[in-house]
């Protein structure tokens, strides 16, 4: 087996809005603390990998460069949706298992503002002076509204309707609980967008967005940057005992997108990429999902949250509703889930996600993590998923000591 | 491989009525047709190079049974602007093969009310007219 890569610095910026500033501040703000994190500078990294998805062709890596250190080295810029800022990692981390480089440095970033939760897509249509057939569909209008909906809130609400019609005890409560959980989790985590707990009533009493998903189970947009410093298993045992001490181990990388279902000429599938990367990860890692003491997986809405536990085997076939409703997933529960607050409060910046959830699960292992802090965490893992699709799984584990 | 012929019902310039997806064919007996791989079966909507599934490059139209099951639903509160709300998109499986996403109509927007795996069948609506006044026809689901 390849010698394995640790993260040796990570950090990221609070999420939330930031109006006055821009990619580059936030990602140079996150670059910079994660290399005085691992002690290290611009002139050890010998790669760069940078996630940025609505800046996917603005060369967000090098524009960093030129703020934080311009070395020559390797740039990737790399978009893959959600999953964006977990590829860029992995992009860096293939470097050190290639022999290319022994330090690198990960980036994601992203700076939504005030988008909707729509998107762009969001926007009214225009109604066609002709019918035109035209498109892969030879379609004649827009069918957003007409033929279903394709915007994030209702795709993965029919992701989690057709999980609730497959196994029964899962239902629009079951669904309010994963919000009930994530707002009251983020409340200890000061770098969360939204620290703010509501009970179970308020969360489904809020604006419906689409059913089951109101308007406390969605993520919100905001800005935010994450980064992370990987180092190969031959530098680290020439660094400070203090940077050893508390360096984490990436036991399993993972990346899979979609294989195809029969159900893919209606929406994309989220839950078999993530059962395959999870697959991987596990015998990668050589661990279980019973042997991890956190998990930050990509709760884009409470209805993925829960089809996840499944698809991340945190339970039993079948059974997220009933690993919901035993409060399995909250942090003094048998598999802490999304101790950070998740998407839905922590905040989605799309590029920052991938790198962020590496930030918390790494903190944990490290004991760092404040109030937050899952007691003697030793192995976690973290999980996103990009519509269309991407799926990244990474397990990480605390150094032996 | 042959373009799907689209159906339009009147003469030039009378009532044109144009599917709004080339997947829906009109007529006494409107339905949906898929591309199905010579090789493997799967079933498409869209304009295909080759087969997702196995790489097949041959297709023949398929039509679909008009009859399937409720797999999933949503009912979508905030839209873009000009989408009526609320409105229910679904998944249906239809029976025989293909899955389709869809409006599910006369099913109301009270979720208690709508029964996942319950039996729908196809309907067609106008959803549109251009500056021509040819109409626009859209398909969608109801219960059976």
């Amino acid at each position: 087996m390849a010698e394995s890569v640790w993260i040796i610095g990570t950090a990221m910026t609070k999420f939330g809005r930031y109006p006055d500033r821009d990619t580059v501040d936030l990602a140079s703000e996150a670059a910079l603390a994660a290399l005085d994190d691992a002690g290290a500078t611009m002139a050890d990294m010998q790669v760069l990998a940078a996630g940025c998805l609505l800046e996917a062709s603005a060369m967000l890596g090098q524009r960093l460069q030129k703020q934080i250190g311009q070395t020559g080295i390797p740039v990737y810029n790399v978009a893959n949706a959600c999953a964006t800022g977990a590829t860029a990692v992995r992009s860096a981390l293939l470097a050190i298992k290639a022999g290319e480089a022994d330090m690198a440095l990960a980036v994601g970033v992203e700076q939504m503002g005030k988008a909707g939760l729509l998107g762009p897509a969001g926007q009214a249509r225009a109604k066609p002076p002709g019918f035109t057939p035209s498109g892969r569909y030879g379609s004649v209008m827009a069918v957003e509204g007409i033929l279903g909906t394709g915007l994030m809130p209702g795709v993965f609400a029919q992701a989690g309707m057709e999980y609730a019609s497959r196994h029964g005890g899962v239902g629009f409560e079951q669904f309010a609980k994963v919000a009930e959980k994530n707002h009251a989790h983020s409340t200890l985590n000061p770098l969360a967008q939204y620290q703010k707990a509501f009970s179970l009533e308020q969360i489904m009493g809020a604006e419906m967005v689409a059913y089951p998903n109101t308007l406390l189970m969605c993520c919100p947009t905001g800005d935010g940057a994450a980064a992370v410093v990987l180092c190969s298993d031959a530098r680290l045992k020439t660094l400070d005992p203090d940077v050893r001490r508390r360096a984490v181990k990436v036991s399993a990388s993972v990346l899979t997108s979609d294989p195809y279902v029969e159900s893919d000429t209606a929406q994309p599938d989220v839950s078999t990429l993530t059962k395959q990367a999870a697959a991987q990860a596990y015998e990668s890692a050589g661990v279980g999902p019973e042997d991890l003491d956190l998990v930050e997986l990509h709760d884009c809405f409470a209805t993925a949250e829960l089809i996840h536990y499944e698809n991340l085997s945190l339970c039993e076939p079948g059974g997220a509703g009933d690993f919901i409703d035993r409060r399995g997933p909250w942090r003094d529960g048998a598999t802490p889930v999304n101790v950070s607050g998740g998407l839905i409060s922590k905040g989605h910046p799309i590029g920052a996600t991938g790198v962020a959830n590496l930030y918390e699960v790494a903190t944990h292992l490290r004991g760092e993590a404040g109030d937050r802090q899952v007691d003697g965490a030793k192995v976690g893992l973290t999980h996103v998923i990009g519509l269309g699709s991407a799926c990244a799984v990474h397990v990480l584990e605390r150094a032996a000591s | 491989m042959p373009r799907v012929a689209l159906a339009v019902v009147g003469e030039e310039g009378k009532s044109r009525r144009i599917p709004v997806v080339d997947y829906l064919v009109l007529g006494d007996d409107p339905h949906l047709v898929a591309k199905a791989c010579r090789a493997c079966g799967a079933l498409y909507f869209d304009r295909r190079n080759a087969c997702a599934r196995c790489s097949g490059r041959d297709f023949d139209h398929r039509p679909l049974a008009t009859i399937g099951t409720l797999r999933s639903f949503t009912i979508i509160h905030r839209a873009a602007p000009g989408v009526p709300v609320p409105y229910v998109s679904s998944v249906v499986e239809l029976d025989g093969g293909g899955v389709v996403k869809a409006n599910l109509l006369e099913a109301g927007t009270d979720a208690e009310k709508i029964d996942l795996g319950m039996a729908v069948k196809l309907t067609t609506f106008p959803c549109g007219t251009d500056d021509e006044g040819s109409e626009a026809v859209a398909f969608g689901f109801v219960p059976a």
